[in-house]
Parts: structure tokens; sequence; C-alpha cells
């Protein structure tokens, strides 16, 4: 089959749904491969390099079987593609209902490449989190244009700079990007998220997660959700305080499917030094902050810079046009299981199918809802024994119970032992909790002559057979006779392969 | 009185010394000191209680014969085995030894039993204690020779799947706990006897419906068994040293269990229940796409250009004895300045530390093996992996399919570098009945045939 790609016609779009390499890639998997004269010039690549790499160089490619394409098609576009085409490209299907409507009346199979199911193994397919990581970059970058200061605290003979403090809001790919992009700057770098389990993540990167006091919930697809009131009225208290004391800020709320949040409104903006930044990363679904413009660079009244651009991503176009075509190289890898350069499109596999938007004149958008994190669904599931294994977090409450219980059951047993097992009782608890620590310093690769150690020590029971060896009773002898022998071949063949065993252990 | 004090001061020498016996192992260094203070603190025990037990005796002079005669028939068996013993064969050795241990639990509840019974008296906590003794031992003895029978290949290794088995092994100890309190009012033998024949069963059947893959933990949990057994056989004889010796066996098997099922990802009560890898035929059909094979030429060619190979080995490297071949391919490209290191999965193998024990054996020097967590960060930087004889420890689908039965697993993630080698016989699926998709990586080659055999291909063809 041949795979055209088109030049991008949207206004600003710099990137290329192909490079050299991943030209070469697709031809590898058995594709013909037709790339759109001057495709490649905004980002560095020259039709020249297409065609070394085995590209055809035409003028249209839109009669191709398959269209990569990176932003959506035009109305203009959809009208030049046929039924049975594959296209794959952004689509934002759940935003565009007339743009998917006109795909399936044209009969175009669409593959949404900014709808791919968040789970593992579908990440090499991901164009959001490819181009949020740059775009999370540039954003640090383009605020550092901006921004009149150093990001790194200084001491000059000239006197002493302060770090530039950088609140990041919304800690996806972009947001952790930008947390390390603005950490290796130099800054101070704070943020925030709706979801608690990020924080582990943002102070990974060096920066420091702020936390609200309200009861939140675990993501199940790792995206985030629409958070409640109370949570949203302490979330912009938070911010209303950070608000005056950063310079940058740097905001990623994006809830997928919907505008995005409003979170930084205009007293904030208004309470910010002048001259500090606010990169707005969520312009283009509706912005994150007031006042900010879809594509555009606002001054406040009182001089923070509101920077909206919309094509982060594509400002970096060598880089982020290969990690596009890289996404999808892989894709084309899924769906072209025997490398023969024929589609197969597998809609049982939830990755082929949550980004199938139409096909054969169908819609198939929204597809069905697929778990991500596996812990807690699949535990329900019945499918799987072994998730009901997943880390099951004991709370301090029920622990404590537990404790408390086990010392009554204690205390009752002793209520009515004599003494002497008291004792004993003591000396075996003791024990356990000592062996309890010896053990836990055991290497794993010593486990082996350790549990031929304790065969051989727990011989000792032999010590109740010699005992017993005194007794009168010829059959109390007999029986002890027996247990004598049969632990002292423990004793004796446990400590002797023990040995054995240690001997080997080398160093090299 | 004074024999008495004199004893219980070596009990407490003696007890010290296994500490330091069980703590020398944490370090391969100090491995063989711990070794020698076990021996030592085993020989002081030993006197003081021939000593105690001479004192004590009716008829000193038959006592220090029988002694003799039993520690001699002893020593003799134990040092045979332990001097015949392959290095592939220690989990058959180390569950035989767990048995012995539980079967002289057994012997002597009994004897403490009949002891009770001449002196015609007996409190309830002595009855209860020789009960739990018997208990515990027999359940051990029955378990440890199941899972010596399945780990020797003598008993089919899939687990049994009595139909209600659950309730089964439920029924078994509530009627034990009903004979409990029969023995304790009666202190007659019957209540017993008829406990230890049900105690019996439930061993065998409790590691009977437990797959072959999960010995690992089986044989941990016996070891941890055998401890207990040993604890309360000290219980019934008042002797503190058995107690505490007991208690240090048992918590050490408790741990190694633990540690098996985390590094399985799974909770301790689904091993013991059993049946794993049953439920989960579905993901046979999925089509992985092709995989690719290499030849023992093509395998030693790329050896030949890499600068640093990593060597996962598995349960099927101990079965093809293929520890010496691996130990002379990883001298030979030692000697060539490649950077060879192994890669160790806490649950390869079907004892905890097996493949330690097999690689020390063919001499492959410990600083160069290293744990899963050690070794994981490096793959993506190694040239070559060789997986000899693993399977599940390096599916990728534990990290990749929240639907697969091993879902949330510890791998290794050898996928990451950047070539792989697998050695198998066959295509067949691993112990836990899962396809693994890293055959079909694009990254990944093929070596079918016995281990062994591959392995020497490869380093003639060095």
């Amino acid at each position: 089959m041949r795979i055209g790609v088109p030049r991008e016609i949207q206004a600003g779009e710099r990137r290329v749904a192909a490079t050299p390499t991943t030209v070469a890639r697709l031809i590898k998997l058995g594709y013909d491969v037709a790339v759109e004269r001057r495709a490649g010039s905004l980002a560095s690549f020259s039709d020249e390099a297409f065609a070394a790499a085995g590209a055809e160089v035409v003028d249209s490619v839109w009669d191709a079987d398959i269209i990569l394409k990176i932003n959506a098609p035009t109305p203009a576009e959809v009208e030049k593609m046929h039924s049975g085409q594959l296209l794959a490209s952004l689509l934002s299907p759940a935003l565009n209902p007339e743009l998917v409507e006109s795909l399936r009346a044209q009969g175009v199979t669409a593959l949404a490449m900014d709808a791919v199911p968040r789970i593992s193994r579908a990440q090499s397919l991901d164009v959001l989190s490819s181009m949020a990581n740059i775009g999370g970059y540039r954003a640090v970058l383009e605020a550092a244009h901006e921004f009149g200061s150093f990001f790194t605290g200084q001491v000059t003979a000239a006197g002493k700079v302060p770090p530039a403090k950088v609140l990041v809001i919304g800690a996806g790919v972009a947001g952790l990007a930008a947390i390390g992009t603005a950490g290796s700057l130099g800054a101070i770098v704070r943020a925030f998220d709706s979801r608690p389990e990020v924080a582990e993540q943002v102070e990974s990167m060096g920066a420091e997660f702020l936390r609200i006091d309200v009861e939140q919930e675990v993501s199940a697809d790792g995206y985030a959700k629409e958070t409640g009131e109370d949570f949203n009225r302490k979330a912009a208290e938070l911010y209303a305080e950070q608000a005056k004391d950063v310079d940058i800020i740097i905001t990623t709320a994006l809830i997928p499917g919907r505008p995005a949040p409003r979170l930084i409104t205009e007293e904030m903006v208004a309470s910010m030094k002048p001259g500090s930044v606010i990169v707005d990363m969520a312009a283009g679904s509706g912005g994150n902050v007031a006042g900010s413009v879809a594509g555009e660079r606002v001054v406040s009244e009182n001089g923070v810079v509101i920077l909206g651009y919309t094509d982060l991503a594509g400002r970096l176009p060598t880089q982020a046009s290969q990690l596009y075509g890289t996404n999808l190289v892989n894709l084309l890898t899924l769906i072209t299981p025997g490398k023969d350069g024929q589609v197969l499109l597998d809609l049982e596999d939830v990755v082929q199918r949550g980004m199938t938007v139409t096909k054969d004149g169908e819609t198939l958008w929204p597809p069905p809802p697929v778990q991500v994190s596996a812990a807690p669904a699949a535990a329900a599931a019945v499918v799987s024994p072994a998730a009901s294994a997943a880390p099951e977090k004991s709370s301090p409450t029920r622990k404590y119970v537990g404790m408390v219980l086990a010392g009554l059951v204690l205390l009752a047993v002793s209520a009515f032992s004599p003494p002497t097992f008291l004792g004993h009782l003591t000396v075996f608890i003791l024990a356990c909790i000592v062996g309890f620590y010896v053990i836990s310093n055991v290497s794993h690769a010593l486990h082996t002559p350790l549990m031929a150690e304790t065969n051989a020590i727990s011989g000792i029971i032999l010590v109740g057979g010699i005992l017993q060896l005194g007794s009168e009773d010829p059959v109390i002898r007999a029986i002890a006779f027996a247990a004598t022998l049969v632990a002292s071949i423990n004793i004796f063949g446990g400590f002797a392969v023990t040995g054995r065993m240690l001997q080997m252990f080398r160093k090299g | 009185m004074q024999t008495e004090n004199l004893v219980l001061g070596a009990y407490i020498v003696a007890a010290v010394l296994f500490v330091l016996a069980l703590a020398g192992l944490s370090k391969h260094e100090r491995a063989r000191e711990g070794n020698n203070f076990g021996i030592i603190g085993m020989v002081i025990a030993l006197a003081a209680t021939v000593w105690l037990s001479l004192s004590r005796a009716a008829d000193p002079l038959v006592t220090i014969a029988l002694i003799v005669v039993a520690l001699l028939i002893g020593a003799a068996i134990g040092l045979w085995r332990a001097r015949v013993v392959e290095m592939t064969q220690m989990p058959e050795l180390v569950a035989m030894l767990h048995s012995f241990v539980g079967l002289a639990a057994v012997l002597v509840g009994y004897t403490s039993h009949l002891e009770m019974a001449d002196h015609g008296s007996g409190d309830t906590v002595h009855a209860v204690e020789i009960f739990l003794g018997i208990f515990i031992g027999a359940v051990t003895f029955t378990g440890s020779i199941v899972a010596y029978l399945k780990l020797s290949a003598k008993m089919k290794s899939a687990p049994l799947m009595l139909p209600a088995r659950h309730w089964l092994n439920l029924v078994a100890v509530l009627v034990s706990v009903g004979l409990m309190f029969w023995y304790v009012s009666s202190l007659s033998v019957v209540p017993l006897a008829l406990m230890t024949v049900i105690s019996l069963a439930f061993g065998w059947h409790l590691v009977a419906s437990i797959g072959g893959g999960d010995m690992p933990v089986v044989v941990s949990m016996l070891n941890s068994y055998s401890g207990w057994a040993a604890a309360a056989a000290g219980f019934m004889l008042s002797n503190d040293l058995l107690i505490v010796t007991g208690a240090l066996v048992g918590a050490s098997g408790a741990i190694l269990s633990y540690i098996m099922c985390r590094a399985m990802n799974r909770s301790f009560i689904s091993v013991i229940a059993g049946g794993f890898g049953q439920e989960i035929a579905i993901s046979a059909d999925t089509d992985y796409g092709e995989h690719r094979e290499i030849t023992a030429e093509g395998a030693a060619d790329l050896l030949k250009q890499a600068r640093s190979v990593v060597i996962t080995p598995g349960y099927g490297m101990a079965v093809a004895q293929a520890q010496y071949p691996v130990a002379e391919l990883t001298k030979k490209l030692r000697d060539k300045g490649v950077k060879v290191r192994f890669g160790i999965h806490p649950v390869a193998g079907r004892l905890p530390g097996h493949m330690n024990v097999l690689l020390a054996e063919a001499k492959v020097p410990y600083d160069i093996v290293l744990e899963m967590d050690e070794i994981n960060d490096d793959l993506a930087d190694t040239d070559v992996v060789l997986v000899i004889g693993a399977n599940d420890t390096v599916n990728p689908a534990a990290m990749d399919d929240p639907t697969s039965p091993i879902a949330g697993m510890p791998v290794l993630r050898v996928w990451e570098a950047h070539d792989v080698i697998v050695f198998k016989r066959s295509m067949a699926v691993g112990y836990a009945g899962v396809q693994n998709p890293l055959f079909f990586r694009e990254n990944t080659q093929m070596l079918f045939g016995d281990a062994k055999e591959r392995v020497e291909d490869i380093v003639r063809a060095l």
C-alpha cells in the first residue's frame, strides 16, 4: 500500500508527519511512501533528504491509500479524500463532531492520534505525550525569553540575584517536562495537580508538590477529571497565594473532551509582580488563565505577560516532526502485523479500537472506556487471580485494632496459663523478632545456603529425642531413637551441604 | 541442680551461636564463619543434652549406646547425602530434610504423650502443646514429602485440583480443633491418632494442590513449618533452646516465603490456596506476530561484537544442567574484555537463591551475579541479553498488559537491551501459562534446542 504525507497547510504549522528517518522505517514495513513537495522544508527536512530515504516526492499525495498528517484535515482536504482511505492525524473527535461526520460520509477510516488510550503498551504511539513533552520544554524557554531576570540564583560582585520561582499547574507530561526544564535552568519549581498520585513524579523531578487539604480521588484512566467544588475552592486559594509569590506560572490543565478549566483569575493576574510571565498551555482549548488569547502574547495592565501560544511543540519543528513521525511508525507497526505493507485494523485491540473514529461509513466514536491503572480494577475482574495480590494498603486504624486484639488474646491466654508456659512464650516471641531482623539482612544470593543452614539447626529437635532416650519405657525409647536418628540426618546433612555450597561461592 | 544449670547455660551459648550463624549468612565473606558458628553451637547443645540425658537416665549405658548408634547412623546418611547431592537437586534435598524435622516432631510429640500417660497426670497446656506439635509436625512431614516428590519429578508437578478443596482443608482444620478438645479432656491416644491421620492427609493435600512453579514459596513455607514444629516440641519439653531455634527457623522461612510472594506479586494466601495457572488460558490465541530464529554461530557473532552482556538464567538452565557451559562462555567473553553479568530474578529456579548456588558451583564469581533490582536499570545499556531457560520472569506482559495473569509481577526488563537471545526448547508457554510477547519483539531472536548443547555450540563458535 502507498502512504502519502501531505504538506501541513494550517497557518504557523512547521511540523511534518514524516522525516527521512521514519520514511525509511515505513518502507521497511513494506509500504511505498510519497511525500508532498516542500512538506518538510519548515522542519529542516529537504525534499532531497526524503528522496534519499526512499520516498517519492510528488505534488499531491491525496490519492494514496494511507494519509499521515499532523493537524486535522480542513474541509477542503476532506473533499480530496476517497472511500477506503486510512487517515491518521490529530482529530480531537470529541470537539469536532462535524469533522468526524464529514470523514464518515467520505468513507474514510480515521485514526485519531490524540485518542490513544493511556496504557503502557500504547505509550509508543501517544503523540499527546510526545508533543506535550516538547511543549512543556518550549513553554519554559518562552517564559525565560520574556522574563527579565535569571532563572538561577547567583551571588556576583554586582550583588545577589535571587532565583526565579516557577509554579507549574498540572503535572502531566507537559507539566513534568516544564518542571524538569525550569529546574535545570536553576529556578525554584513548585507544582500542583488535582491527582494526588503524581506527587511522587513531581518530587522525583526535583520540584515541590503543593498539597491542599481535601480528599482526592486517584485517577483511573490516567487523565485528570473535573474536580469537586470544595476542591476547586481550596485550589483557588492556593493559586491566589502562590500568584503573589512566584515569577512565572505555567498552566497545563486539560480535561479531555471539555473546555480547559479556568484556574487563574483576573485578580490573581493583577496580584502578580510586574514583569512576571504566565504561559497558558491550554489557551487553545479555552485557556486556564483569564485574559489569555490563543496564539497571542498579551500584557496585562500591571505588566504581566500572558503567553497563549498554541504551537509550542511546533516551535521545535525538527524534533517534533521526528517524534510525531516515530509515533506514526509505531502505529503502523501495530496495524501492519505481517510487515507486508498491508493494514490490518484489529478492533478487538483496545489501542486500535480507542483510536478508530470512523470506519467503513460508521462512526465508532466514542470508544468503550479503557482501564489504565491495573491494580484496583483488575482485582475486580474475574480474569486475573494474580491481580488480587495488588498492594493493599492497610489503614493505620486497622493495624492498631489488630495489635490491640492480638494483645487482648494474649492476655486472655496468659490468664489461664501456668507461669512456666508464659516464660517460654516470652522466649518464643522474642526469638521470632530476633529471627525476623536477622533473616531480613540475608542477601538473596545466599537464600539456598540459608535454608540448608536452618534445616541443620532445626535438627536441634533431636534434643527432645535424646532426652527421652533415658526413659525406662521401651516404647518411648524406640520412638525416641527413631526421632534422634532422623533429626541427626538433618544436622549432619544440613551443615555439610551448607559448608559445601559456601565453599563454592568465590569472588571474581 | 548443678547439672541442670550448666546445661541451661550451654543452651544459652548455643542459642546465641545459632543467631550468629544466621546473621553470618547475610554476607558472602562471613557466611562460612556463620556456618562454623552453627556447627559449634550444635556441638555444645548436643554435648549438654547428652550429659543431661545421661544424668537423668535410668540406665546410662544403654542410653549412651542408643544415642551413639542413632547419631552414627544419622551422620552416615546425612553426610553421604550432602556429599553426593547435585546442586541442581538442592531443592529436593532441602524438602527431604524438612520432612525429617516434621517426622521428628511427630515422634517427639508421641513420646511426650506417652511420658505424660505414664505419669498418669497432665495439665491442659501441656496437652495442647503436644497436640499442636504433632499437628504441625505431621503437616510438615507429608507436605515436604509431596514437595520432594514433585521437585524430583516423581510426581506430576501440576496442581491437584480436588473439587471443593478449600472446604476439605477447612473441614480438616475444624475437625482437628474438635479432636483437640476431646484429647485435652480425655488424654486418650485415640483423638491423637485420628488427628495425626487427618493432619498427614491435610499436609499432603495442601502441597499437592500447589503447582511446580510455586515451589520456591512452598519450600520456604515448609521451612517455616519445620521451625514451628521444632518450637512446638520445645514447648512440650519446656526446652528454651528448642523454642528459640524453632522460632528462628520459623521466622526465617516466613520471611523467605514473603520475599518470594512479593517477587511474584501474589499474596501468600493465593499461593497456598493453590491452583494457579488454571483459570487463565485466555491469552493463548492472541496473535503476537512471528518470532525469528538465530543459529549458534549467529549468536556467537553477536556476542563477539558486544561490549556488555547480561545473562538471565531460569529453571530451564538447571534442568538442562547448562551452568558449566554458561560459566565457560562467561569466562571466554570476560577474557575477550566483554563485560558479562548475571541478572537473577528472585523466583528463578525452584528454591530461593537456587540460581546463585548453581552458578557458584560452576565457578562463576558471585560479584558479577546481580539481583533483579541491581541490574534492571542497566539493561537498556546492554548490547546482548541471553535468556537461558527463563520465561515468566522476563515477560513484558507483566508490565504492559493489565489483564495478564502475571500483571504487576516485577520482571527483568530484558527487552530494553539492544539484542535479546532466548534459549528455549520450543515455543511452549511458561509456568504461568501465559504466552511471552518478548519472543515476538523485533530485537528478540530465538535459539531453539537443549540449552546446554546450544551454549556449548556458542562456546565452540567463539
